[in-house]
């Protein structure tokens, strides 16, 4: 009964203001973002890899949980853009922390900051920050969520998207499946929002049921639990890391196991179209959701998405920060 | 003194009245209603036009945070919140810090909310020391200290041999058991209803077998031992089907439900609202449903509050870390009238879920207009609304998914023990 707040990522002209989620983002910005890092995909075989499009601007990378991979591609973005780039590793855990995220926050953006790059375990954590600058007259300042909980990875989800389409150019036409844990991933949920906003017409999700959420079809995806069935005939395999943590225990009986059934190998891959193409948003486990012979084999297009990712974080913080294209 | 409340319309569900009469206050006591008694002379009118006149609310969870978290909430400023919504009664569940696991403290509580204006307060005692599942508590002792009842306030008893020999305990002296039907491993983690919202926005689900599977357990155990359970704030529609098929099978079991579930669903969570975050989770929009319908079929008892004050510091963090609960008695009376009018129901029944069905399962005299009575009453505008916001509120916890909305229902007068404890006049 409670009004729905309005969209948070928006302004009043419809215009991107944060990027905290997929999720309810018109088809049009996805399409103005994924048009607009193509210019910057070859800036870096240029000799001068900088353009001047932030300049003056302070990019904060918030890392409230590790990652090296993603923090980087940010700041390279970043620096690309001739950014200045302040790398915040602000490594808590929710009991021993002092000052709050929002405490936090605040004397950040007191450094006249002009992009918040956000990574927290907690899912929403970008969203609160959103709503406590918007709260406090501080709106200026946007937010990029770079990984919440479990909640989403926009700019990975665009990257896919971005890789999914330089590859096959139309989305109408495509079978696209999504294969590991979905429960725990914030990048399946990116790429469900992504691909149904795209049009892709059969999203399937694969895996057992300890790794889907409870409600996982509302998301607007069809449910498969075998693996050869979920694979044939789909043109984009999209394969997620599975966290070590959750490989022993009341999830999953062994990594062994998991390869059996969930493994993506040559021979399960030739389900596929034959020119499907094999997407990991990385680290890969080996031997655990994928075999060498495919992360290496000519389907795969890995690496790819990682140059990619860097020409789509450009264009998102360009659209957020770089005024008027 | 003696109190004359004219022309109001007098809704008394314990004793079926809905008419228009004079209420006569003296001493603490109601002495009439209608006819002037007697040589009765007031020496305090309160003209009650265009007013319902009904029994004070009787509320079966309301935290008051003393002891030990002051710094959420006080009892002066949660009873001053309870006299503005109207409540003259209220359960406070055992989780304070200390626990009310000792006589003493229970005592002391008792003592320090004994003051005119204050609403009547029934603590429910800790079932087990520091409410660790282990060890029974001396609940003979607490019971002569003020218990009304015995629970476990939102933890569980794992180790279900001590909750059998719990009961069998509590069965003995006929102390009624009041428990929160969640199982904590299935819980384990769990911030939200475990379905499309909980999916979609990344957040580890509680999914209904949590109750469903607590419930069983409670049941059976009450079957076995006799004992009188009362479940706290169920959330579920298949929760709600399990109680109904024990009771029709003659297990002795009442229960409650939060306001905040009458009207809310895993919906209202939206962009990971902090004021959403409540225990047990907001369900799916069919339990809400169902919840809404079994209070008004009698299969639900009573609507409480879940009154629980948090400060802004602990809402003002990630949806997974913030502090569930939510302010509530200054709602209750205008949440049970949105779904009175919702449903379509005479105010009769539904301010029976807020009165005298509540007094009953506490055991108490009260949540009656009878002559005789101790004057608890309420005098509300139910044409006038309660718009929510910080300002108004007078409970320290500001924290409510409401906030912003007009409510039906204003509360005009609250009288207890006789003494006027609220007036529009003093704000």
């Amino acid at each position: 009964m409670l009004d729905r707040q309005k969209n948070p990522q928006l302004n009043s002209h419809g215009e991107l203001k944060h990027l905290l989620t997929i999720e309810g983002l018109p088809r049009e910005i996805l399409i103005a973002i994924l048009d607009s890092a193509t210019p910057f995909t070859g800036i870096a075989e240029r000799e001068m890899k900088k353009l001047p499009l932030l300049r003056g601007k302070s990019v904060f990378n918030l890392f409230f949980e590790n990652s090296t991979r993603t923090r980087t591609t940010f700041e390279i973005a970043a620096k690309r853009l001739s950014a200045d780039v302040i790398n915040l590793n602000i490594n808590t855990s929710s009991a021993s922390k002092g000052e709050t995220l929002l405490d936090t926050v605040d004397n950040l953006a007191a450094m006249q900051a002009d992009m918040f790059v956000v990574r927290h375990a907690s899912s929403g954590a970008p969203h609160l920050i959103a709503a406590h600058l918007a709260a406090t007259g501080r709106e200026h300042i946007h937010v990029v969520n770079a990984g919440d909980g479990s909640h989403a990875h926009p700019t990975q989800g665009l990257l896919d998207m971005y890789t999914i389409r330089h590859y096959k150019q139309d989305f109408t036409g495509l079978t696209v499946a999504i294969i590991g844990d979905i429960l725990h991933s914030r990048v399946a949920r990116s790429q469900i929002h992504a691909l149904t906003t795209l049009g892709v017409p059969e999203v399937r999700v694969i895996a057992p049921k300890t790794l889907l959420p409870t409600s996982v079809e509302r998301l607007g995806v069809q449910v498969f639990h075998d693996m050869r069935e979920g694979l044939r005939g789909v043109d984009v395999v999209m394969m997620l890391r599975l966290q070590n943590e959750r490989m022993n225990g009341a999830l999953l009986p062994s990594p062994q196991e998991f390869f059996k059934s969930y493994g993506l190998t040559p021979e399960k891959l030739a389900l596929a179209k034959p020119d499907a193409i094999v997407m990991h948003p990385g680290p890969m486990n080996r031997g655990v959701e994928i075999d060498s012979a495919v992360a290496d084999g000519a389907h795969a297009v890995i690496l790819p998405q990682v140059t990619f990712g860097i020409a789509v974080r450009m264009a998102v913080m360009r659209m957020l920060a770089g005024g008027p294209a | 003194m003696k109190i004359h409340i004219k022309n109001g319309r007098v809704i008394d569900p314990a004793n079926g009245i809905d008419r228009m009469a004079d209420v006569f206050v003296a001493r603490g006591h109601i002495v009439a209603i209608g006819a002037t008694p007697a040589g009765f002379e007031s020496n305090g009118a309160i003209d009650a036009s265009g007013c319902i006149v009904c029994p004070g609310l009787v509320d079966l969870s309301a935290r008051l945070r003393e002891p030990g978290y002051e710094y959420r909430a006080t009892l002066e400023s949660e009873m001053a919140a309870a006299a503005a919504g109207g409540v003259t009664s209220l359960a406070c569940p055992p989780d304070t810090d200390p626990l009310l696991d000792e006589p003493g403290l229970v005592e002391m509580l008792k003592h320090r909310a004994r003051q005119p204006g204050f609403a009547h307060v029934y603590p429910v005692g800790a079932l087990t020391q520091q409410l660790a599942g282990e060890r029974l508590t001396e609940m003979a002792e607490l019971a002569e200290a003020g218990c009304i009842a015995f629970g476990q306030a939102d933890r569980a008893i794992v180790d279900t041999q001590v909750l059998l020999r719990a009961m069998q305990y509590a069965a003995t002296f006929g102390f009624p058991i009041w428990m929160q039907a969640q199982d904590p491993f299935l819980a384990r983690d769990g911030v939200a209803h475990d379905g499309e919202v909980a999916a979609r926005l990344g957040l580890t689900g509680i999914p209904v077998a949590a109750e469903t599977v607590a419930l069983s357990t409670l049941l059976q155990l009450a079957r076995e031992t006799g004992a009188r359970i009362h479940i706290r704030r169920i959330s579920s529609a298949a929760g709600l089907e399990m109680l109904a098929a024990a009771r029709a099978s003659g297990i002795s079991a009442t229960c409650d439900v939060a306001a905040h579930h009458l009207h809310l669903c895993e919906h209202d969570i939206g962009n990971f609202n902090p004021h959403a975050r409540l225990e047990p989770p907001l369900r799916a929009q069919s339990d809400r449903d169902a919840l809404r319908r079994g209070l008004a079929d009698g299969t639900i008892d009573a609507l409480c509050s879940d009154h629980s004050p948090v400060d802004d510091d602990a809402k003002q963090i990630p949806f997974d870390e913030a502090e569930p609960g939510a302010t509530g008695l200054e709602l209750l009376l205008p949440l049970t009238l949105k779904w009175a009018a919702e449903m379509k129901l005479p105010l009769l029944q539904a301010l029976a879920r807020i009165t005298c069905d509540p007094a009953r399962i506490i055991g108490i005299e009260a949540g009656t207009l009878a002559v005789g009575a101790p004057a608890d009453i309420c005098v509300f505008d139910p044409q006038a609304n309660f718009r929510v916001s910080r300002e108004a509120l007078k409970s320290q916890g500001k924290n409510t998914p409401f906030l912003g909305l007009e409510l039906p229902g204003r509360v005009c007068y609250t009288l207890i023990d006789g003494n006027l404890a609220y007036s529009t006049a003093f704000v």
